[in-house]
């Protein structure tokens, strides 16, 4: 992959104004040249450092003048010895100047590489151009800016300025700064040059790519209006995600003194038949099945080849229609780009008459994509005008992919209008939010938006290289926390202004909230029950119903207490959501009773006991269960000596509650002649 | 099978994210309740005397078989029976009069919906009357109460599967407000308590009853199904659909409302230290994928069961699955185990933070990555958190601007912009639902600069004029009411014609009409052809076509070195008789480099060792 190795020197100011912001400067360069180590071991990397009290560079010694610049590190290959000059860089004692370190780092790549082209080169400089530059001895500063700009632009060197903003050391030399941005500037004329400016160290960390991913276009062919105007574009992706790497299985099994040993895992997969169980089916055997519904349809390969959906490579036109009617909400996939083919400038005249024309009018494109012959789908997409920011860019489109019919769900939610009164929020609740919107600004007026999707980096990649490189330097590490100035991205600003403070406070105070202690408890409860599987998926059972479907929704009675024994049981044997409901009442009911008549003093617990008896037995009547009850009665009236509950069963004599007879249950063996004596008859027993 | 219930390893297959997956866990359950009284069969009024209207029960019919079919495509594991109830003819377990449970051979009274299913309850409306009939009960003679009976049948239905992971539904379409509007006295209180009762017992068993009203006038829920489905005050006005709609209307609506909103997860919402509120994540908008192949024995076509196994590639040993995995660095191999590396990935806690908000034009149409995720406010836990999500809202609308927040799953962490979103009501009811819409932001990794390639010092722009043209063009090719989702996904539906006919067993492949391509007919009218060839001229000038062609003619430097090879070859191959060589062996004789000539002069590839080439020949020659 020499194609695309790249030669990178890094000129950094390390002058007083940065001392500040150095120790992320360090972080970031670390972090660049550790991600070079994993994914582009052939890339090479000088250091350059001005504003430094001493001087050491080449220029210097063949032509004299380039003061208090010092070349740290000749352009090598990557290693371990530059990730540790990164780690501490000197702290410089001057103001640099900047002009002169990018010739020295300009004069670096010349000599190392001459005038061969190979492999990409690149300055990036990183400055907070606050310090004016010298005056050339001939000419003016514009001029020299030119001459450098020239040379670059011949040798194929990518310039990347990041301009850091710290506070300005004096008044006075605000315009020397401007004036510094304008030269910069000027770079970009004739060279691939960028500036970035960054105001803290959240975005420094994101304002240089440390991958290089070299672009590969989806597409190169026309843009077809209709069948007879078209016009040459190169797709290429405008964002993708950079994924978390994918680290491979470690095997220990390797002896240990085998120096050779890959450690690696492989996986294999085996296709086993079901019926004869551990018969391997060979692949050739095999055919794939497509469900359909509960059906599966075996089809082979071929025969899918054969009818499968096939459209033609091409993207064209549908139409035309106002941006208004599609929602940015449904984008759906990562961003495509359209450029003009490079070169062609009626393709890029037409690109620039369409992007501009639909910018006025407020008007986006829809399309239809097939990227490849024989890719098996087409896309929707919306073309959004880009028009370049820059004279010597080309303007451009944006794709977005759009939902089908297919995946969009239609579901319906209330309107906040209609919902209740207690949902709303009053007068003072909305101005407090409204506050709170206008207070906490990300991107106030006049200085830089902040948390820039541009600018800012992946916290958990970050993390990841961190990590890596400090494993790789000690095995066992331990894991480093979350690198502070990736904190903001993470959470809300820690120091934040005071009169920002009493905004969110007043919104506290507005906004009243208080946990809902009926469903709290039935959330946890579920969590209980749920001997396996996440947390989410109990919580989500739990309140599949939607909350205008609940209704009001009581927690259900599933003991029975002490404080209203006859409610719960009624309530336990109404519940339908089971048969052990009705069972587990009736147990409940009948430990409860036997609980009160243990417990009475003087028969103290008669009355209670016989109401709940009474309950007892028209349930017991009502359910079809009377033996459940003349059984429990049959065991109190043996348990009537050791609790000496004579005077209870007088009472229920009394009150006339008897065994549940054949007439009153089916299932009952009790006739009527019977069921009174039951007490009577058991005492005749027990004195006999 | 799953192989990964803690989902440690999802790390390994990419970017699984848990919001962007529905759970397949949970299922659905549901009963569809056909009223097919007489009242069901009326027309739509509409003002034309003269137009044949269609009918209530022809607008349920269409709308459950198209459901069926987007449902068999989404969500296949869910189950559904069908019932008609006020029907002549009676089909039920439980031998009830009035109610006819629909079904297909080859298939349980509540199961999947099947191919056939979908085809033959399509086409029920023209046997309906003769077979099944339409009657309507409930009236002082017949003492028989069949919305009763229907909810007994239904709940019967759906008895099988536990509540913990099954969501039950019973869905009633039907035109009659007042069902016992014929009856009075103690009959009709006696058949109202009941039918409640019924309803209630249904309710408690954990299934829910929902009501999809169809009318043309008001269709009054207050007057029985309020209580039969236990609405509160508040709740009412979804139940109201507007008077005079178009019964094509009616259908979409009851589309929308026949799926079961399936939340994807509660999240926690922290808008500042001590104020957190509670949302439900919904996914509204998800690819649709041709659902998940199988492999099968092709000779008895039996599922296969696939195993994995580790093996340790310096042994050959079988391993368990590994703890410890391991990423080469500089040239060492630094070791995480499986925890290290989900902690890594934890940088947050799950939740929602709120970070600040910013002007509407700070979301740049290049910040997105996926489908986004839209959330409405939950009071099931903390209340107070819709008051607090609504005031947010309205200020957000208002003031235009839109949240950035970080949300901090634990398998992928992200930056997200929260864009509050209006409700947009139609009069065929609510366009987009009122709530927010949470997108997925690049990092600054994610985000390329292709457009920067290339740079030229003097780029051209349009000049004015051609941007006249172009907007005269823009003016004419418009889409006046393009919505996203007008298309279906030719490669889908052609992917379930071809299924579908399969499973029925069918020869003839369906010819699914690829919606997507341009209209031609109006691409040809001559406003439209102008227009284009203005613009054409404006910005290509006068022959660009003749230069096309001519820049086609031209060779290319690399066209003609292929010319001159293939000259050679067919002069130096013409000398050799290949036949006669062929025919007694002696190819091998030849140099690779003669070889290659015929190779070359028959269009072959010239790649390979030179048995492999002998052996192409003699292919070619048919030996």
């Amino acid at each position: 992959m020499a194609r695309n190795k790249e030669a990178l020197v890094l000129v950094v100011d390390v002058g007083p104004t940065m001392h500040d912001i150095l120790p992320d400067i360090e972080k970031l360069c670390t972090m660049l040249v550790q991600k070079k180590l994993m994914y582009s071991k052939n890339d090479e990397v000088g250091i350059v450092l001005f504003g430094t009290e001493e001087t050491k560079n080449d220029l210097q010694k063949e032509v004299g003048g380039y003061l208090h610049v010092v070349v740290l590190q000749d352009i090598k290959v990557v290693d371990d010895v530059t990730v540790d000059n990164l780690r501490e860089l000197p702290r410089g004692t001057r103001n640099g100047d900047f002009l002169d370190a990018i010739v020295v780092g300009m004069d670096m790549l010349i000599k190392k590489f001459g005038p061969t082209n190979k492999g990409k080169h690149r300055l990036c400089l990183i400055t907070d151009a606050q310090h004016p530059v010298k005056e050339p001895d001939e000419g003016c500063k514009a001029d020299q800016v030119n001459t450098i700009g020239q040379l670059m632009k011949s040798h194929g060197v990518r310039l990347d300025c990041i301009v850091v903003k710290v506070k300005l050391a004096r008044s006075v030399q605000q315009k020397a700064a401007d004036e510094n941005i304008d030269l910069l500037n000027q770079f970009s004329k004739n060279t691939i040059s960028k500036i970035i400016h960054v105001d803290g160290p959240t975005s420094l960390l994101g304002a240089l790519r440390t991958r290089n991913i070299s672009p590969v276009t989806v597409y190169r062919g026309d843009l077809e209006l209709s069948s007879s105007m078209k016009i040459k574009v190169w797709v290429y992706k405008k964002t993708a995600e950079e994924k978390f790497p994918t680290l491979k299985k470690y095997s220990d099994k390797a002896p240990r003194n085998d120096k050779f040993a890959t450690h690696e895992l492989k996986i294999d997969y085996e296709y086993k038949n079901t019926e004869d169980f551990g018969k391997v089916v060979p692949p050739e055997q095999r055919i794939k099945g497509y469900r359909y519904g509960p059906q599966v349809v075996p089809i082979s390969s071929a025969e899918w080849e054969a009818v499968k959906f096939r459209p033609e490579k091409s993207v064209k036109l549908l139409g035309f229609t106002d941006s208004s009617n599609i929602m940015r909400h449904h984008y759906m996939k990562d961003v495509y780009v359209f450029i003009p083919e490079p070169g062609d400038t009626k393709a890029i005249l037409a690109v620039s008459a369409l992007v501009r024309a639909m910018k006025e009018m407020n008007k986006a494109a829809i399309l239809r994509c097939v990227w490849r012959q024989g890719q098996g789908n087409v896309i929707i997409g919306v073309l959004t005008p880009n028009i370049s920011s820059a004279d010597n860019i080309p303007d451009s489109f944006f794709l977005n992919v759009l939902p089908f019919a297919e995946d969009v769900r239609e579901f319906q939610f209330p309107s906040f209008n209609n919902l209740p009164a207690s949902r709303q929020p009053n007068e003072l609740q909305q101005e407090a939010s409204d506050n709170l919107v206008k207070m906490l600004d990300l991107a106030p007026g006049g200085q830089e938006e902040l948390l820039k999707p541009e600018l800012t980096p992946n916290p958990v990649l970050q993390r990841f290289y961190q990590s890596l490189f400090l494993r790789s330097k000690h095995p066992d590490a331990q894991l480093p926390q979350l690198d502070a100035s990736l904190l903001r991205i993470t959470g809300p600003d820690s120091d934040i202004l005071p009169e920002l403070n009493s905004e969110v406070d007043n919104f506290r105070k507005q906004i009243e909230l208080r946990d809902n202690p009926k469903k709290r408890r039935s959330t946890k409860r579920a969590l209980l029950e749920k001997p396996s599987g996440s947390n989410e998926e109990a919580a989500a059972v739990v309140q599949a119903i939607d909350y205008h479907n609940a209704g009001p929704s009581a927690v259900k009675v599933e003991k029975i207490g002490s404080s209203n024994p006859l409610k719960d049981f009624e309530e336990m044997m109404a519940r339908r959501d089971g048969s052990k409901w009705v069972e587990k009442a009736i147990k409940e009911m009948q430990d409860h009773i036997y609980g009160l008549l243990e417990n009475s003093y003087k028969g103290d617990n008669y009355l209670n006991a016989t109401e709940c008896l009474i309950a007892l037995r028209n349930s017991c009547i009502r359910e079809q269960e009377p033996k459940k009850f003349n059984d429990f009665l049959h065991y109190l009236c043996e348990n009537q000596k050791t609790l000496d509950l004579r005077d209870f069963f007088e009472l229920l004599s009394s009150k006339n509650i008897t065994l549940i007879t054949k007439t009153e249950a089916a299932d009952s063996d009790v006739k009527m002649e019977d069921a009174k004596l039951l007490p009577l008859k058991n005492e005749i027993i027990s004195q006999e | 099978m799953d192989l990964d219930p803690d989902g440690i390893f999802r790390d390994d297959s990419g970017s699984e994210d848990d919001l962007l997956r529905e759970k397949e866990s949970t299922k659905d359950f549901s009963v569809y309740l056909v009223d097919a009284s007489p009242k069901m069969f009326g027309t739509v009024a509409t003002n034309e005397v003269d137009e044949m209207g269609e009918t209530f029960f022809h607008a349920a019919v269409k709308c459950i078989s198209e459901s069926l079919k987007a449902q068999i495509i989404g969500r296949s594991s869910d189950e559904i029976a069908i019932c008609f109830f006020n029907t002549r003819e009676k089909k039920n377990t439980q031998d009830l009069h009035g109610v006819y449970v629909f079904n297909v051979a080859e298939r349980e009274l509540l199961d999947r919906p099947t191919a056939r299913l979908i085809k033959e309850f399509s086409g029920i409306e023209n046997s309906f009357i003769h077979h099944i009939g339409s009657r309507y009960w409930i009236e002082p003679a017949s003492r028989e109460n069949s919305l009763y009976n229907a909810l007994w049948v239904a709940q019967a239905l759906l008895r099988k599967g536990s509540v913990k992971n099954v969501s039950k539904r019973i869905l009633i379409f039907t035109n009659e407000d007042n069902p016992f509007r014929s009856i009075s006295g103690a009959a009709k209180a006696d058949m109202i308590r009941t039918s409640l009762q019924r309803a209630k017992d249904a309710q408690e068993l954990g299934i829910s009853i929902e009501l999809l009203p169809l009318s043309s006038k008001e269709f009054d829920v207050s007057i029985f199904y309020a209580d039969l489905l236990g609405l509160e005050g508040g709740e009412m006005p979804l139940f109201l659909t507007s008077a005079d709609e178009k019964l094509e209307d009616m259908a979409n609506q009851l589309q929308k409302r026949i799926f079961s909103k399936r939340k994807v997860k509660t999240i926690m919402f922290v808008i500042a230290s001590g104020v957190s509120i509670e949302v439900n994540a919904y996914a509204l908008i998800r690819p649709s994928v041709p659902g998940a192949i199988m492999w099968l024995d092709s000779v008895t076509n039996l599922p296969l069961k696939m195993e994995r196994t580790f093996v340790c590639a310096d042994t050959g040993a079988l391993v368990e699955q590994p703890r410890m995995h391991f990423q080469e660095f500089n040239g060492e191999m630094v070791k995480f185990t499986v925890e290290e590396l989900a902690e890594i990935k934890k940088v947050s806690d799950g939740h929602l933070h709120l970070l600040g908000f910013k002007p509407l034009d700070c979301l740049k149409d290049y910040h997105n990555l996926r489908p986004s995720t839209f959330i409405y406010p939950t009071d099931e836990e903390i209340i107070g958190s819709t008051c607090a999500f609504v005031a947010l809202h309205r200020s957000m609308v208002r003031l235009q601007r839109f949240a950035v927040a970080f949300y901090g799953s634990s398998t992928h962490p992200q930056l997200v912009a929260l864009v509050a979103q209006d409700e947009i009501i139609s009069s065929s009811g609510q366009l987009e639902p009122p709530g927010m819409h949470m997108i997925y932001l690049p990092y600054s990794d994610d985000i390329r600069y292709p457009e920067e390639l290339q740079i030229y010092a003097g780029t051209p722009r349009a000049t004015d004029d051609q941007i006249k043209k172009a907007s005269a063009l823009l003016r004419r090719i418009d889409l006046k009411d393009f919505s996203v989702c007008q298309f279906s996904n030719p490669a889908l539906q052609r992917h379930y014609g071809i299924l579908q006919a399969l499973a029925l067993g069918e020869d003839e492949m369906p010819n699914v009409k690829d919606e997507t391509l341009p209209d031609e007919e109006g691409m040809a009218k001559p406003g439209v052809v102008r227009a284009i060839e203005e613009f054409k001229f404006a910005v290509y000038g006068e022959n660009h076509d003749q230069e096309e062609a001519a820049k086609k003619g031209s060779t290319t430097e690399a066209s003609k070195k292929r010319k001159a090879i293939y000259e050679v070859a067919l002069k130096e191959s013409a000398s050799y008789d290949w036949a006669d060589i062929a025919e007694h062996g002696k190819l091998k004789d030849l140099t690779v480099i003669e070889l290659k000539n015929y190779l070359t002069v028959h269009g072959l590839p010239v790649t390979g060792k030179k048995e492999v080439l002998i052996s192409r020949i003699l292919t070619h020659l048919g030996k």
